[in-house]
């Protein structure tokens, strides 16, 4: 027995134990009590099992006593002080359990030891023989290996030798351990102490604690193990019920933080949210939370999600408090999505109940039965807000918390809704569970202009990249479409101005488009402008070039003439032309 | 306790006693040597003892609802009663067997 932080994981403490060869256990067969006394009570020795009147000892020494029979191949005993064969086997009729069978087939021997006080009167000394020879004559003619004595305080009506009592049951509970029996003693609650009549100082080895108190018009019934000698047990107090199966303890409370993460992701239903989502969606396994003010989407979101687990061919449980399943549907085919074919291919299960129908323990035990019967891939509860109506708020988180730990640790996506009150702060939960939460999306009214439009946030998401932009969020007919809002000079806008800055930016791209082909145009102009100037300009250019070369030429020609000219009329003169001629060449 | 109100004869002429005891232990033997003595004493010739040893016949401690031992019980006359212990208490003996008023 560990102070809590010193629990060892099951699997250790089951390991441990068996390497130290330490406390065999007896399964009792009962949903949940074997897995907070890691295996059941201690073998061949004695339990006490006490309590108030009417909080199920009787029917949890039964069920022991029952299951041992049918289940592990125990034959039992029931030796009982307060009812008859009769009514046992009528009360467990109730159970599925056919007592008479079981004691017709010699696997259960049932002894009722009625003590009338009235009728018996004392004189000297007496021992308590007949009732050893009673047991032991039961305990040999079915071979038990489990003995109930239900209730052993009611001796103490019987007889006034108080001392020689005590003794006498001192003497039983070394009978009962000498014979290797595992017994279970039922006991009456007494003041101030766990048994009117102190049987605890008797049994030792493990003492069982119930409990049935009413909060607030609401009762619950609770387990607590209060000492079990050699052995690791959960310490918290345990809800249970007793339904038509019998006993139910929710262990749902793990002593540890050790679910498995899956690293698979699955589409929330709807594209753009996974974009929003790094890209994927969800986690497996994670639990979801969508809060969000009155009429702002929470279930047409979360209607997507369960519609998008069915096309995948999962499993999904609709948990709705406030739809009945049939206006549920209805509602959804509004927004394009038939869930119809998913009931009836018996992939989607909504369950529909007020909240205060039951206690928020019976809620939590109706969950967890439904879960293990139907074994969906995704719960969705809608929402979680009404839980709080059925039970104080503590105890409201606290059964979410052991909800989302009990999901989690079956790899169950959980998309919880939450109904934000208005007027409270956005990032606040009712139940204060937001920190239990793996992906928050938030949902919110944003009122603008004279319209009141949706808009959608992932407020964590935990383990992944996540946008952090706010989407307009349409319901269509065709299902949900997340749009981006218009953020800029004027603010955030939704809706209708949305639509209105929309359209003015595709009039302002027009007109950009416009100028610029313009502009365009007018370069091109300009172009063929300089162009055209440039053409004239080599004409020009020519031009002069012809001009030049012409002049050139009548110079030289004028030149040649010159010369021939002056040749002529040297030759005129005579023979100075020589000289004339020799002169010039010098 | 008295039943004198309902005409049950104070001590009737017929007493049928039957005295359950397990084995041979000295509370037994007790039990034996005192209740022959409160018969012969107070009721000679008109009584039957019957005495049970549950070790050699252990069914009829259920079917008689028998839980101490010893235990003597009164068949006759009715009503039942049940006397427990040695009966070494005479006194106390009579008034469980009603031949004593209660005090």
């Amino acid at each position: 027995m560990g102070k809590p932080e010193a629990l060892p994981s099951r699997a250790k403490a089951q390991r441990g134990e068996a390497q130290r060869g330490a406390l065999p256990k007896a399964p009792t067969g009962i949903s949940g009590l074997d897995e907070i006394t890691f295996g059941g009570l201690p073998r061949g020795r004695p339990t006490l099992v006490c309590g108030a009147a009417g909080c199920g000892k009787t029917l949890l020494a039964m069920e022991f006593l029952l299951r041992g029979a049918e289940q592990h191949g125990e034959t039992g005993v029931f030796m009982a002080f307060e009812e008859t064969e009769h009514d046992l086997s009528q009360n467990v009729r109730s159970l599925g359990f056919d007592l008479e069978n079981l004691i017709a087939e010699k696997k259960i021997a049932v002894d009722h030891v009625h003590i009338e006080p009235a009728e018996i009167h004392e004189t000297g000394e007496y021992d308590l023989e007949g009732l050893f020879l009673r047991l032991g004559m039961a305990i040999d003619s079915v071979g038990a290996k489990r003995v109930v004595l239900d209730t052993l305080e009611a001796l103490f009506g019987g007889f006034t030798n108080q001392a020689l009592l005590r003794a006498e049951l001192r003497r039983l509970f070394r009978w009962l351990k000498d014979k290797g029996v595992t017994a279970i003693i039922t006991g009456e609650r007494g003041e101030g102490s766990l048994t009117r009549q102190g049987l605890e100082e008797y049994v030792s080895d493990c003492v069982i604690l119930l409990d049935h108190r009413a909060t607030e018009q609401v009762s619950t019934r609770r387990l607590r193990i209060v000492k079990y000698r050699g052995s690791t047990h959960g310490t918290n107090e345990y809800p249970f019920l007793i339904d038509e199966n019998g006993i139910h303890v929710l262990p749902l409370t793990s002593l540890r933080l050790n679910h498995p993460a899956s690293s698979e992701r699955i589409s929330s239903g709807i594209p753009r949210l996974d974009h929003m989502l790094g890209g994927e969606g969800y986690y497996r396994g994670s639990s979801v939370l969508i809060s969000g003010t009155a009429g702002t989407g929470k279930t047409s979101l979360s209607s997507s999600f369960a519609n998008a687990t069915c096309a995948r061919g999962e499993r999904c449980l609709y948990l709705a408090f406030e739809e009945s399943p049939a206006q549920l549907v209805r509602n959804m085919k509004s927004i394009g999505l038939d869930l119809n074919p998913w009931t009836k291919k018996g992939l989607l299960r909504l369950e529909a109940s007020r909240p205060t129908l039951h206690g928020i323990e019976m809620h939590l035990a109706v969950i967890h039965k439904m879960v293990s019967e139907f074994e969906p891939q995704v719960v969705i509860i809608d929402p979680i807000s009404n839980f709080s109506s059925a039970g104080s708020g503590s105890a409201a988180e606290a059964m979410l918390l052991r909800l989302i730990d009990f999901l989690k640790s079956r790899q169950i996506t959980a998309v919880f809704v939450n109904l934000t009150a208005g007027g409270n702060s956005w990032e606040r939960t009712d139940l204060g569970i937001s920190s239990l939460i793996d992906t928050w999306i938030l949902l919110r009214d944003i009122e603008l202009a004279g319209e009141r439009n949706r808009g959608l946030y992932v407020l964590k998401s935990r383990g992944m990249k996540h946008s952090n932009q706010i989407r307009e969020f349409l319901l269509t007919s065709d299902g949900i479409e997340l749009k981006d809002v218009y953020i800029g000079p004027e603010g955030v806008l939704t809706g209708s101005m949305r639509a209105a800055q929309e359209d003015r930016e595709k009039a302002a791209a027009l007109a950009r488009g416009l100028e610029i082909e313009r502009k365009q145009r007018e370069l091109a102009r300009k172009r063929a402008a300089l162009e055209a100037q440039i053409a004239a300009l080599r004409t020009e250019f020519e031009a002069v070039e012809d001009e030049s070369k012409r002049v050139a030429e009548q110079d030289r020609a004028r030149e040649q003439q010159f010369i021939e000219d002056r040749s002529a009329a040297a030759i005129r003169r005579g023979a100075e032309a020589t000289n004339a001629a020799k002169r010039n060449r010098k | 306790m008295s039943t004198r109100k309902n005409g049950t004869p104070h001590n009737p002429d017929k007493w049928e006693l039957r005295l359950y005891t397990a084995g041979q232990t000295p509370k037994s033997l007790a039990a034996i040597k005192n209740l022959k003595k409160v018969c012969e004493e107070h009721f000679a010739g008109r009584y039957e003892i019957e005495i049970i040893d549950l070790l050699k016949n252990p069914r009829l401690a259920k079917d008689d609802q028998i839980v101490a031992i010893p235990t003597l019980v009164r068949k006759l006359p009715e009503p039942v009663r049940k006397i427990i212990g040695d009966l070494s208490d005479t006194e106390r003996t009579l008034i469980g067997l009603q031949l004593r008023p209660q005090s």
